[in-house]
């Protein structure tokens, strides 16, 4: 254990900043240990890639339209596996519970798995774009296209931690996170596509900001709802 | 097993008369539309059963919101009630639609904001279903099924926003034949008169329905809760 980690692990969670940051840090030092959730995120995001490739015949002129659609797919795709992996393991080893029984505002605990998602989902999308670039050389290095994948997949991100904490909770588990996820996130997914083929089309940001906002009003109100209902979800 | 309340009755019977009116009204007040002829008769009763699957969202999200400030069980009915409605009367209204677009529109189906958002709802409330299907404990269902209600509610709205967007900012470019140029025609009073009273009779029709499903629901807390005792 180095300082750092002792130093977060000792101190009363009694801040709700402090408790986030806690939940962060095991989530990220566990996963540097085990290296099971981003390993599978990673492998399974670059096969859904190599599935379009063979999919759409990704000739120059079909890959201009076809790029936004192919990434948002792979990062909504790898997403769910990592949130259902995420989420299974808190439950599976009882964490969830001692979670908790933590003396901390239970939507610490919301916020806390929600970054460490994020932080997943981030890491996956940083290897899969310079891959996607130079497999189908594209130049994917657009500012506007990483603040779109900053805002959707905190979108994502936000619900899909809501939903996969009550998905681990079902019988059915892995099979129902996608199902219960995907018609929700639509309106992220048309937003990103959109706004990312915008930039990458090097449309005016007046013409892609529609989008963003978009992106920014899903993001506000699913964080929000999220932040008001998790407590019914984790509640024995 | 309680008797059916007598108003429930009366209702069952005004629900008939009143549907039997409207078809009525349909077929022979309605004047015939210049262009679809007869297929645009199936509009009234399109547009009835998608304000009833309207309705039963709402009815829904409402139920979904209250059961989570009260914990009462009761509304967890009243809201799988509203769903189950809702998902059927939607079904309804987009195969009637696909049937009346065919004709009018060359396609049974085509990517409209209004089309793709019904397509969606349908499918969260699938999902909903499922969801319920893999919980056994009745308390957690019920806290589950609200919280997802409650979701698809807003991300619906949204959803119908963002496909809005996606088609005015970049408009059909292949043919002109757009959801709003083909298909639409004006109105004659007749025709209104019509429509309101399809969509009174079906709104009838819902209370009926919805009355109902929640007392099947609550009868089947009764028999699961007969059922616990007789294990015990």
């Amino acid at each position: 254990m180095n300082n750092n980690q002792q130093t977060l692990a000792h101190k009363p969670a009694s801040s709700f900043i402090g408790a986030i940051g806690a939940i962060v840090w095991k989530d990220l030092v566990a996963e540097l240990r085990s290296r099971e959730l981003l390993s599978a995120m990673l492998v399974f995001a670059l096969l859904v890639i190599l599935i379009f490739n063979f999919a759409l015949e990704l000739d120059p002129l079909t890959r201009r339209v076809a790029t936004p659609g192919i990434l948002w797919a792979t990062f909504a795709f790898a997403g769910t596996l990592g949130l259902n992996r995420s989420m299974a393991v808190e439950k599976d080893r009882g964490c969830l519970d001692g979670l908790l029984l933590a003396p901390v505002d239970r939507s610490a605990i919301y916020f806390g798995k929600m970054i460490s998602n994020l932080a997943f989902m981030l890491i996956v999308e940083v290897v899969v774009l310079p891959v996607y670039s130079v497999l189908y050389n594209t130049n994917l290095f657009n500012p506007g296209l990483i603040i779109v994948i900053l805002l959707g997949s905190v979108g994502y991100v936000a619900v899909g931690t809501l939903l996969s904490s009550m998905a681990v909770q079902t019988r059915t588990r892995d099979v129902l996170l996608p199902i219960l996820l995907f018609p929700v996130v639509i309106p992220i997914l048309i937003a990103a596509v959109k706004a990312s083929s915008g930039f990458l089309q090097g449309l005016e940001v007046t013409e892609v900001m529609p989008y963003i906002n978009l992106l920014i009003v899903y993001d506000v109100i699913f964080i929000a709802v999220a932040y008001m209902v998790f407590d019914f979800v984790v509640e024995e | 097993m309680k008797p059916q309340p007598i108003a429930l009755k009366v209702l069952n019977i005004v629900s008939v008369l009143l549907f039997l009116a409207a078809l009525g009204m349909v077929f022979l007040y309605a004047p015939l539309e210049a262009t679809m002829n007869y297929v645009q008769k199936i509009f009234y009763f399109h547009i009835a059963n998608a304000w009833v699957g309207m309705l039963g969202f709402i009815a829904a999200a409402v139920a979904g919101v209250i059961y989570l400030i009260k914990h009462d069980q009761k509304w967890d009915i009243v809201e799988l009630a509203a769903v189950e409605i809702s998902l059927v009367f939607f079904l309804i209204a987009i195969v009637a639609g696909s049937i009346w677009a065919r004709p009018s529109w060359g396609a049974y189906w085509t990517w409209e904001p209004r089309l793709t958002t019904a397509a969606i709802l349908e499918m969260i409330y699938i999902a909903y279903l499922l969801l319920r299907q893999g919980i056994d404990d009745p308390d957690r269902r019920a806290r589950f099924s609200a919280v997802y209600t409650l979701v698809g509610a807003i991300s619906v709205p949204i959803t119908f926003i963002s496909i809005r967007f996606f088609r005015t900012i970049h408009p059909v470019v292949i043919g002109t034949n757009s959801a709003a140029s083909q298909g639409s025609f004006d109105m004659t009073s007749k025709m209104l008169a019509t429509m309101f009273f399809a969509l009174f009779t079906f709104s009838v029709i819902f209370v009926n329905l919805f009355w109902h499903r929640i007392r099947l629901g609550q009868l089947a807390q009764q028999v699961e809760q007969l059922k616990l005792e007789e294990l015990q």
